[in-house]
This record gives C-alpha cells, sequence and structure tokens, in this order.
C-alpha cells in the first residue's frame, strides 16, 4: 500500500538531499581514482619543493622564551608502551638503554643514554604542531642528529635516516623518516630532556627526535634505532613513517 | 586586448564608453534602459565579464567549495580554536564545537556563550544512522566520513589550484584594469547618499541600478572586501599554520600574533567566505539566476532581461532620461 506522503516540500527536500549526497558520494569517488592520486601526490611534492625552495637550508624555527610555556606539554598517541622489554627499560630507568646508529654508515654506534647526554647538547624552546590543529611550547634538550651521524659516519648512499620506536601499533612499531636536508638541521636533535627535566614516558622517553619545521607525526618518540638507508621502500609499508603507512598521512610534513 | 574582449563594450547598444558617464554617455546608457518601443525591442546585451573573471570564477568556485568542506573535516580533528602562539586541549579555546554530556551538540564562544547545536554542530545524524559527534556534520564535510588525512589531501593540493589562479586573477586585472575601472569604488560612489540610495535598491530587489554593466557600491564594497582583505588573509594565515613556511617567514607569526591566532583568524575568513557564497548565490537567484549565470558563463548579460533594473525605477539613468525628454 501507498501512503501518500510524498508533499512537495518532502519532494524538494529529498531531491537536495540526493543531490548533495550525489556530490558527496562524487568526491569519495574521485578521491580514490589515479588521477586524483596522481595530483594530490604531484602537489605535495610541489609543497616541500617550494618550502625548500623559499626556505634557507638551515632557516630555523623560531625559539621562544621560558614565559611563552604551554602550562601542560600533552602527550599524544601511544604514552606509555606496553610492550614488556620497553616496560623494562622504564622499570630500571633505562640503564640498559642503548641506541643503535646503523645501516649505511661506516662505524655503527651502540650509545647508552649518559653517553647521549655526554655529548654536545642543544637546547630550544619550539613551538610543537600536531596535525590535528593543536600547538604546545616546550623546551628540548638533546643531541644534535648530525653530530650522531658524522660519529658513525654516513656512507654516500645513504639517503634517508630512519628512527625506528619503540611505541606498538597493532602489528608493528611505531616508525618515521627524514631526508637529509632535515636530518643536518641545526635544530634536529635527539631529545632526552622536556622542560629541563629528564623526558617523561608520555613524551618519549628516554629519547625522541625533534624535526623543528615539520609536523607532529614526524616527532618520533621512544627512539630505539636510528637507521640510515637509501630507499624508504623496503621499510614498514615503504611510506615512510607509520601513519603514512597506515593513514595516508603525507610523508613530507612541513604543512 | 580586442574590442570584444572589453567588458561591457556593447556593441549591440554602443555602450562601449558607459563606465565613465557623461551626459552623452548616460544618454546612451538611457536608451539602453528604457522599457524598449516596439520599434526598438530587439534585446540589448552587455558584455559584462571578461574571460579571465570567468575562467578565475569558476575555478574559484570549485577551489573554494573544496577548501571549505574539507576544511571542515580539518577542523573535526580538533574543534578548538585559540589566541596566541599555543593551544592544546589544557588550553582555553575561545571556540568550541562538541557535544554535550546531556547528548546534545553546542557551540561555546569564550566561557559563557552556550549556544546549542543539537542535530547540526557537535552531534548529528550518519547517512547510515550512526552518531556523529565530530563539530561538523557529514554533509558539510570532505571526504563525507572522518579522514583528516584525506581532508588535508584535498586542502592541501586544492590550495595550490587557489592560490595560483588568484595570483594570475590578481595580475591580469590589475594589467588589463578591471581593478582600477570596475572594482575600486569612484568618490562620488562612496557618498553617503548614494550608498544608502543603493542599500534601499537592494532591499527593493534592484540590483543593477542606473548601470546594468557596472558592480553596484555594494558590489564593489564586497568584492573589494573579499579580494583585497578576506583572500590574503586566508592565504597568509594558512601559510602561518605550516612550520616549514614559518621557519621561511617568522615574520608571518608577529602579523598574526602566532600560529592558533592565526589558525583563528583562518578560520574566521572561512566563514567569511560561506557567508559571502550564501548571500552572493541569495542575490544571483532574486537578480534572474539564468541570465546571470548565462552571464558568468558566456560573458553576456542581457539588460531587457535585468529584474528590477533602472528601467523601472527612479534611477538616475531613467531620471536623467526623462530629463533630457521633458
Amino acid at each position: 500500500m501507498i501512503t501518500p506522503t510524498m508533499t512537495r516540500r518532502r519532494l524538494v527536500g529529498s531531491l537536495g538531499l540526493a543531490g548533495g549526497g550525489l556530490l558527496l558520494t562524487g568526491c569519495d569517488r574521485v578521491a580514490a581514482t589515479p588521477a586524483f592520486r596522481g595530483f594530490v601526490e604531484g602537489s605535495e611534492r610541489l609543497t616541500m619543493d617550494f618550502t625548500r625552495l623559499v626556505s634557507a637550508r638551515d632557516a630555523l624555527a623560531r625559539e621562544f622564551t621560558a614565559a611563552d610555556l604551554s602550562p601542560v606539554f600533552r602527550g599524544n598517541g601511544v604514552t606509555n608502551p606496553t610492550a614488556t622489554d620497553y616496560q623494562a627499560m622504564v622499570a630500571n630507568g633505562f640503564a640498559d638503554y642503548r641506541l643503535r646508529v646503523d645501516g649505511l654508515v661506516r662505524r655503527p654506534l651502540s650509545m647508552s643514554l649518559p653517553q647521549l647526554q655526554a655529548m654536545p647538547r642543544r637546547s630550544q624552546i619550539t613551538r610543537h604542531d600536531c596535525v590535528e590543529g593543536w600547538s604546545a611550547i616546550g623546551q628540548w634538550t638533546g643531541v644534535p642528529l648530525r653530530l650522531l651521524l658524522n660519529q658513525a659516519g654516513l656512507l654516500p648512499q645513504a639517503r634517508y635516516i630512519v628512527f625506528h620506536c619503540a611505541d606498538d601499533y597493532g602489528p608493528g612499531k611505531y616508525y618515521e623518516s627524514v631526508d637529509l636536508i632535515d636530518a643536518h638541521h641545526p635544530q634536529t636533535i635527539l631529545a632526552w630532556a622536556l622542560n629541563g627535566r629528564a623526558l617523561p614516558v608520555t613524551n618519549g622517553a628516554p629519547l625522541r627526535l625533534r624535526v623543528e619545521r615539520q609536523l607532529g607525526y614526524k616527532q618520533a618518540k621512544y627512539v630505539m634505532r636510528v637507521e640510515a638507508v637509501n630507499s624508504l621502500a623496503h621499510i614498514g609499508g615503504g611510506k615512510g613513517g607509520y601513519w603514512e603507512d597506515s593513514g595516508d598521512y603525507a610523508w613530507y610534513a612541513g604543512i | 586586448m580586442t574590442g570584444a574582449e572589453k567588458p561591457w563594450s556593447a556593441p549591440d547598444a554602443e555602450l562601449a564608453n558607459a563606465d565613465e558617464p557623461t551626459a552623452a554617455g548616460m544618454g546612451d546608457l538611457a536608451d539602453a534602459l528604457t522599457p524598449p518601443s516596439p520599434m526598438a525591442s530587439k534585446p540589448h546585451r552587455i558584455y559584462r565579464h571578461r574571460v579571465s573573471t570567468r575562467l578565475w570564477h569558476w575555478t574559484n568556485a570549485i577551489a573554494l567549495i573544496v577548501m571549505l568542506m574539507s576544511g571542515l573535516m580539518i577542523f573535526n580533528a580538533h574543534p578548538r580554536l585559540y589566541w596566541g602562539e599555543y593551544g592544546a586541549n589544557m588550553d582555553t579555546p575561545w571556540l568550541w564545537i562538541g557535544p554535550t554530556p546531556e547528548g546534545g551538540g553546542h557551540l561555546l564562544l569564550g566561557r559563557s556563550i552556550d549556544i546549542p547545536t543539537t542535530g547540526v554542530l557537535g552531534r548529528s545524524t550518519n547517512p547510515n544512522g550512526s552518531i556523529n559527534t565530530h563539530a561538523f556534520p557529514h554533509w558539510a564535510t570532505i571526504p563525507s566520513g572522518y579522514s583528516l588525512a584525506g581532508a588535508r589531501r584535498w586542502h592541501l593540493s586544492f590550495a595550490w589550484i587557489f592560490v595560483l589562479a588568484t595570483i594570475g586573477y590578481a595580475l591580469v586585472s590589475l594589467v588589463n584594469g578591471h581593478v582600477r575601472r570596475d572594482l575600486l569604488p569612484k568618490r562620488h560612489e562612496l557618498a553617503p547618499r548614494h550608498l544608502w540610495k543603493d542599500v534601499v535598491d537592494h532591499l527593493k530587489l534592484r540590483f543593477h541600478g542606473d548601470e546594468p554593466g557596472q558592480y553596484n557600491i555594494l558590489q564593489k564594497l564586497t568584492y573589494g572586501l573579499v579580494l583585497f582583505v578576506l583572500l590574503p588573509l586566508v592565504i597568509l594565515t594558512g601559510m602561518t599554520m605550516s612550520p616549514a613556511f614559518d621557519a621561511a617567514f617568522p615574520w608571518l607569526l608577529d602579523l598574526f600574533g602566532g600560529r592558533q591566532s592565526a589558525r583563528s583568524i583562518h578560520f574566521v575568513c572561512a566563514a567569511g567566505f560561506a557567508a559571502f557564497i550564501v548571500v552572493h548565490l541569495l542575490l544571483v537567484v532574486l537578480a534572474g539566476p539564468i541570465n546571470e549565470i548565462r552571464s558568468m558563463i558566456t560573458g553576456w548579460l542581457h539588460v531587457r532581461e535585468v529584474k528590477g533594473h533602472g528601467a523601472e525605477g527612479p534611477g538616475a539613468g531613467p531620471r536623467a532620461r526623462e530629463e533630457q525628454t521633458a
């Protein structure tokens, strides 16, 4: 039985909804086409090349003063890795922690936390920008990555630096990568302190990456291993980072 | 530039120089506008939009809508706005959109203004019937389902189209005189009496006043606000949110008072664009949608079909005509 409930207003309303729905599914469908994919990836490449073109290679992210610090520095993502080997390290104050530096290097390194802390340090009060939109200002102290890479001796075929982390996300561990421009940037440090105190577990203890010209998901926490590679294709899902592989985020996170 | 490329030159009606109304020009204009006698019933057309304007209009229409809708999805990832350099969950936002504990949705402005928005903002229903507690509902966002990464891909790739098309349009408009001749208000148009008359004309749904080939003063002021204030602001605040651009151009942070201030201004600009689009579409409909849309496709506006133009009204053109004929 048909009930005559289709008034003109309802008809117009449902036509509008259908039109809107068509437009929306249209956008979602367009997003899935190879052409759109190519357009998007091309524009990402353009964004990276353009920001690099207009920036000095060593242009610094703004550094703030102690008066500008966020009252609370938000921890995000995994804030307490559950892996038993990580928890064991936490239990004895990271006395057994060793940072491995390997891959395409002449002299692979294995560094304890005191050894890292004995290296030349850099302190910087910088703004952390999450891809979601929020920002927090904190003071980071750590060893400049380029000093570690120099000590290990990068081989000429090295193109990217990969950071292997202890935080577990489903099947794999978190990882991230940067190219050599960001790896050698003066503000790129492996930080062991936040706001003048030992780096809290929430924020990536004992060691986290700071790449100050990129967004939060590049700032790998719980860094266990630094690997120099020639290509990102054979690491994880091949896109250069956990969120790049699993969430389709862009590898270049300068914007 | 050929004669045909010049806007508002009207081969049919000989309106070529109507933008600087002289007594003679006004007479021609009035001829074009008077209710046609049986002898002169052939429709008049004026060339109103150059190809550069039309091309930019449609490119921009698509880019702007994609950027607005994908921007709303990006906002959904952190539906709070702050002033200053930093701002995160523990800090105090000046605007927050979200679900209420009581099962509704609301928009909070500052500490005291609480606007219920259940069904639209903060709590809405997805097409499959599930409840969406993100700030903006599925029909307002690209992609329609929650995806920050997807929205960023749309937003940041269309940003290139938006910026490059805008720069191209700005350069062409400066060179071909569009800005000076068509967009900049003339001194007499800014007189309070003229402004008031245009407001009254708008309220009477008389949009083309005396000179259907030209933007009226409210149009000029609105387009001026959009082109010279909103567009640069939205592009520069967008860049200020990028840590890479901040390192390249640290003055951006000083200009806007920090990244979170820039994010707030970016959102306010987006609201301005949304309001502009709504009013723009409303006026297109009221002014005669077919003629108006056709003029933005072909460039030609049919004067006889312009609803409520000065021919039937007490505008200066017809009055001048009356004076001449009196």
